[in-house]
């Protein structure tokens, strides 16, 4: 692919990973001297990610996860895939403050957020298919 | 997964102690909703001086509790907000109908 280094771990869509996913990304990216609040922001939208992942994703099922990371420059590449419901409507999925799960008291804020901390946000879903959140960053610090 | 409280007059201040993302925050509010219940102040406020991390699950608490206290004439204030949670709760929306101060002593009201 062309990255001047990548890595990809695999776990458990349990909870209690969402601090393990976000963690193993800043200690990736913290090799490319970001500032605090590039980190910050990063790990922000990979754990709105794997949290979807793990509640919308494979709701009440438990499957895997898998995040991609890869550098090239400064430029940050992140993958955070499931193999859970996928996602019927994308656009409606992205809007600010809708939630599928109310019940839950979701804010609908995941998407929003990503597209805030991060400079891109793309999903590729499908019903049945799973779904890959891709996001980058390019590091300004 | 920490949450301790402080109980002053009419005022119920909750003191975040760890990472406000999905899981946690599970955990969370089913232990303040039990403290408000026993409790019944009329002004509850959420600390994050102490809270490094937040995502959107923190939007999703401070919501909840607010939908749940209004109906009883219940107030919700937070304060402590680094920048990034700020910025969180700013996307959201919520500070438009939810008081912040700068610190818990400047949310608290005597009465």
């Amino acid at each position: 692919m062309g990255y001047d280094n990548e890595m990809t771990t695999i776990f458990t869509g349990i909870s209690e990973n969402e601090a393990f996913a976000r963690t193993v990304i800043a200690a990736f990216v913290s090799r490319f001297n970001p500032t605090v609040a590039e980190i910050t922001d990063v790990k922000t939208a990979v754990s709105e990610a794997v949290t979807n992942a793990i509640i919308h994703g494979y709701c009440k099922d438990t499957g895997m996860v898998e995040v991609m990371c890869a550098a090239k420059n400064r430029d940050i590449y992140i993958e955070v895939k499931d193999k859970g419901v996928g996602i019927a409507d994308i656009d409606k999925a992205m809007t600010p403050l809708f939630t599928s799960k109310p019940d839950m008291e979701r804010s609908g804020m995941g998407f929003t957020v990503m597209e805030a901390f991060m400079d891109s946000v793309t999903v590729e879903s499908a019903p049945g298919c799973g779904t890959t959140v891709v996001m980058k960053k390019r590091l300004l610090g | 997964m920490e949450v301790n409280f402080l109980r002053n007059r009419n005022n119920l201040i909750f003191y975040f102690d760890c990472d406000l993302d999905h899981h946690n925050v599970s955990g969370l509010k089913e232990k303040i909703d039990k403290v408000i219940s026993k409790n019944r102040p009329k002004n509850i406020i959420f600390d994050f001086s102490r809270v490094n991390f937040m995502d959107s699950s923190g939007v999703g608490l401070v919501l909840g509790r607010y939908k749940n206290l209004k109906s009883s004439g219940g107030d919700v204030k937070i304060c402590g907000l680094s920048g990034e949670i700020k910025r969180i709760f700013m996307l959201s929306g919520l500070q438009k109908i939810i008081p912040t101060y700068t610190t818990a002593d400047e949310a608290i009201v005597n009465e």
